[in-house]
């Protein structure tokens, strides 16, 4: 019996050393030459694997991080600027900062101003709802509310109001990695700046329809009245097919077109004070009468 | 001889063919059409009508956009009101030419009595060209402007005109009726495709729950001697009015993968389609009307309806008596393929073959349940497709591994979800896996030709 358990360590010892040499020469003899930098850089990426890059994961992106000539192309929207700065310090590149950014959604047509027009009783997905039809409501343009974007977010930093009946984003959990704006069939998600202090004006609606239609179908849309571009004294805002654009790059947050949509369509958010419509307006009066009196007098001359 | 049917797949749903006793009625005109410039398959068609112009019955108001396009008539004579978008039946804006209707003026020279004209004229380039300036499209669903269809590519030869009268949808009855009562016509039109085509032979596919047509057409044919043209009795079975289901069943040749049926020499044409090709070649007359069932359990009245292309759904049912208190969902087609239309207030368009209204308690869609892997839905599947596989791959659109399994394939016949008894709604969740796959061979091929092109330079 003792004999047994003596022989059977025995060969399974001499087994597991003899293996262990084939392992070890084989290890040595095919081993694949990487660069080490690509562990590095791996190393400081968040790990989320989320793909917001556009590679399939963290370890992707190091390698082509590592192959390409500069990080023009290569930007971790997760770990943002700083991530960044880590990365181009072990590759020995430079890096541009970007501004944070995070998602918005462009669409503000909740359960009251949307009424529905149908029930949806088939599948409960947005991409499955968009392949079918419109929509629920009268607008073509706006949330399908089944939530694919909550589902594609793996930060847990979307979910559904079931109130209005929208999306809404927590911004202190939100990567910018856009997974939700891919996944949103209607494209109503938007990656915009954060803006200082997250404070940013942007106008929540996409509905393309003209005037009376998009107002028929929501009371919330943007009716394309261009008052807002007319307003703007940054030419931030440019009109395309009947839905004004806020551009975060020239928007100085005067808030004048929030002020001025008849719609209030054009949402600002995070600023410490709410907004006074009759104060602005009044301020825009003011300017409107100056910029006449002006012209008046150039004329006069 | 035993009856065919295709080889694979397939379900069989009760054919609740409740309207299939009503003879088919001229619906009285409507008080206004909306006529959409997306009736077929391929590129809208361009208004060419005007706010404030008076048109006739016949009358073009809007030419083809493409080659794949087709014209569309007037289907009412009146006041032209707006041109503008419109909600479809689904909702999205489509362009609609509003028409208000003021008596019922026909156009010159389209011969509006019910003489059966059976002498085949004998140039076929002629009456490839009044197909298409009759704007004649295939009526079987797909819509497909029929002159295309009739202008084979070169090299291609076509051995068999098939006339689609198998009406495998439930509640479907226009079909039939047209069988029935406008048979000769039927037979006639069937007899210009087979000469259009070459001379070739022609088979009307009847399935054997019409025995009724299938008596009538038969004597029809020996009535008016067309030798060309024969009746084939095929088992009941759905999708077998499906093109490529339909090839196999009749010929036994199946079409490959992205194939045309002209590949195997077959050209299938719907039974509505051969009227409309009669209609347009023998009597001048474009596809202004077609023929649509309403039906429905909770339908109080069952009807089939020669309406005018462009008539208002809601028009439709309120002549019937309105929509009834107990419908849940209307629908415009059949129950296995149709669409559930979002819109009543959306018109009829050339394609249109059923307004259909269900219950509540027939529409009631059963929780979704996990899986058990019976592959049932995989026996179902006439295009021999997994659907549980695709489903999942749809799920986490894994593109590549959709292409490899053939989701573009799908016909959307629906036998997978017919057949699911864990009531996966596997069909909706392909769709979109579907739409990725054809996306990803659409772009391969878009890139090929910019690259082949930019060779060329």
């Amino acid at each position: 019996m003792t004999n047994t358990i003596i022989w059977t360590i025995a060969i399974i010892t001499v087994l597991g050393v003899l293996l262990a040499l084939v392992l070890f020469l084989v290890a040595k003899k095919f081993r694949v030459e990487e660069d080490p930098r690509i562990d590095e850089v791996e190393k400081v990426m968040p790990g989320a694997n989320c793909g917001g890059c556009g590679f399939a994961g963290c370890r992707a992106f190091a390698e082509a991080a590592v192959k390409a000539p500069n990080l023009d192309d290569n930007y971790c929207p997760v770990g943002g600027n700083d991530v960044m700065a880590k990365v181009a310090a072990i590759l020995g590149y430079e890096v541009k900062a970007k501004a944070p950014q995070v998602a918005v959604v462009r669409c503000n047509g909740t359960c009251e101003a949307r009424p529905r027009l149908n029930e949806y009783d088939g599948f409960a997905s947005c991409a499955v709802k968009a392949a079918l039809y419109s929509g629920d409501t009268g607008c073509s343009y706006g949330c399908l509310g089944c939530g694919d974007c909550v589902a594609a977010c793996s930060f847990g930093a979307l979910s559904m109001d079931p109130a209005t009946g929208l999306p809404v984003v927590d911004e202190e959990k939100c990567t910018a990695c856009g997974a939700c704006a891919k996944a949103c069939p209607k494209r109503i998600i938007e990656l915009r700046p954060k803006g200082p202090r997250g404070m940013r004006e942007y106008v929540s609606c996409v509905n393309r329809d003209k005037g009376p239609v998009a107002k028929r179908a929501c009371a919330n849309a943007c009716i394309g009245c261009g008052l807002c571009a007319k307003t703007c004294t940054h030419e931030a805002i440019v009109m395309e097919g009947n839905i004004a654009y806020i551009d975060p790059a020239k928007c100085k947050l005067c808030r004048e077109c929030e002020a001025v949509c008849p719609t209030g369509a054009i949402h600002g958010v995070n600023f410490p004070k709410p907004l006074d419509k009759d104060a602005v307006k009044a301020r825009i009066a003011e300017r409107k009468k100056k910029a006449a009196e002006a012209a008046k007098e150039a004329a006069h001359e | 001889m035993s009856k065919r049917s295709f080889a694979i797949g397939g379900v069989h749903p009760h054919d609740n063919k409740i309207a299939r006793d009503c003879r088919i009625e001229a619906l009285p005109l409507p008080p206004t059409v909306y006529l959409s410039v997306a009736q077929h398959i391929g590129a809208p068609s361009v208004p060419v009508v005007a706010p404030g112009d008076k048109v006739k019955v016949g009358q073009v108001i809007a030419e083809p956009g493409g080659f794949v396009s087709a014209y569309i008539h007037s289907s009412v004579s009146g006041t032209v009101k707006s041109v503008g978008p419109r909600a479809d039946l689904a909702g999205r804006p489509v362009t609609h030419i509003e028409i208000a209707v003021e008596g019922d003026e026909w156009l010159e020279g389209i011969d509006t009595t019910d003489t059966l004209v059976t002498e085949i004229p004998a140039d076929n380039k002629a009456i490839i060209e009044k197909v298409r300036q009759a704007g004649v499209v295939g009526l079987g669903g797909a819509t497909f402007p029929t002159h295309v269809k009739l202008s084979p590519p070169p090299g291609s030869k076509c051995e068999r005109v098939i006339i689609n009268g198998c009406e495998c949808e439930p509640y479907l009855t226009s079909d039939f009726r047209v069988l029935l009562e406008k048979g000769e016509q039927v037979v006639v039109g069937a007899a210009i495709l087979s000469q259009v085509m070459g001379n070739v032979p022609c088979t009307i596919a009847i399935e054997e729950n019409k025995p009724e047509a299938i008596a009538h057409i038969r004597e029809v044919i020996a009535k008016l001697g067309f030798g060309c043209v024969d009746v084939m009795e095929l088992k009941m079975r759905y999708p077998q009015g499906s093109e490529k289901q339909l090839i196999d069943a009749v010929m036994h040749r199946q079409v490959g993968s992205g194939g045309l049926p002209i590949s195997v020499g077959a050209v299938v044409q719907n039974v509505g389609t051969a009227l409309a090709v009669y209609d347009a070649v023998q009597k001048n007359k474009p596809l202004v009307d077609n023929v649509i069932t309403v039906t429905g359990e909770c339908f109080p009245k069952q009807a089939n309806l020669q309406v005018r292309v462009g008539t208002p759904f809601t028009y439709i049912a309120d002549c019937l008596g309105g929509v009834p208190a107990d419908a849940a969902k209307a629908i415009s087609g059949g129950p296995m393929m149709g669409k559930a239309i979002a819109n009543l207030e959306a018109s009829t368009v050339k394609g249109t073959s059923a307004l259909l209204f269900l219950s509540e308690k027939q529409t009631r869609r059963a929780p979704e349940t996990a899986c058990i892997r019976c592959g049932k839905c995989a026996d179902a599947c006439p295009m021999g497709l997994e659907p549980f596989l695709l489903q999942k791959l749809s799920r986490s659109q894994d593109v590549e591994a959709l292409e490899a399994n053939a989701a573009q394939d799908c016909i959307e016949c629906g036998c997978c979800l017919f057949s699911c008894p864990a009531h996966i709604p596997l069909l909706d969740i392909i769709r979109t896996g579907k739409g990725l796959a054809l996306g990803a061979i659409r772009a391969r091929a878009a890139a090929a030709k910019a690259a082949a092109e930019a060779a060329k330079k």
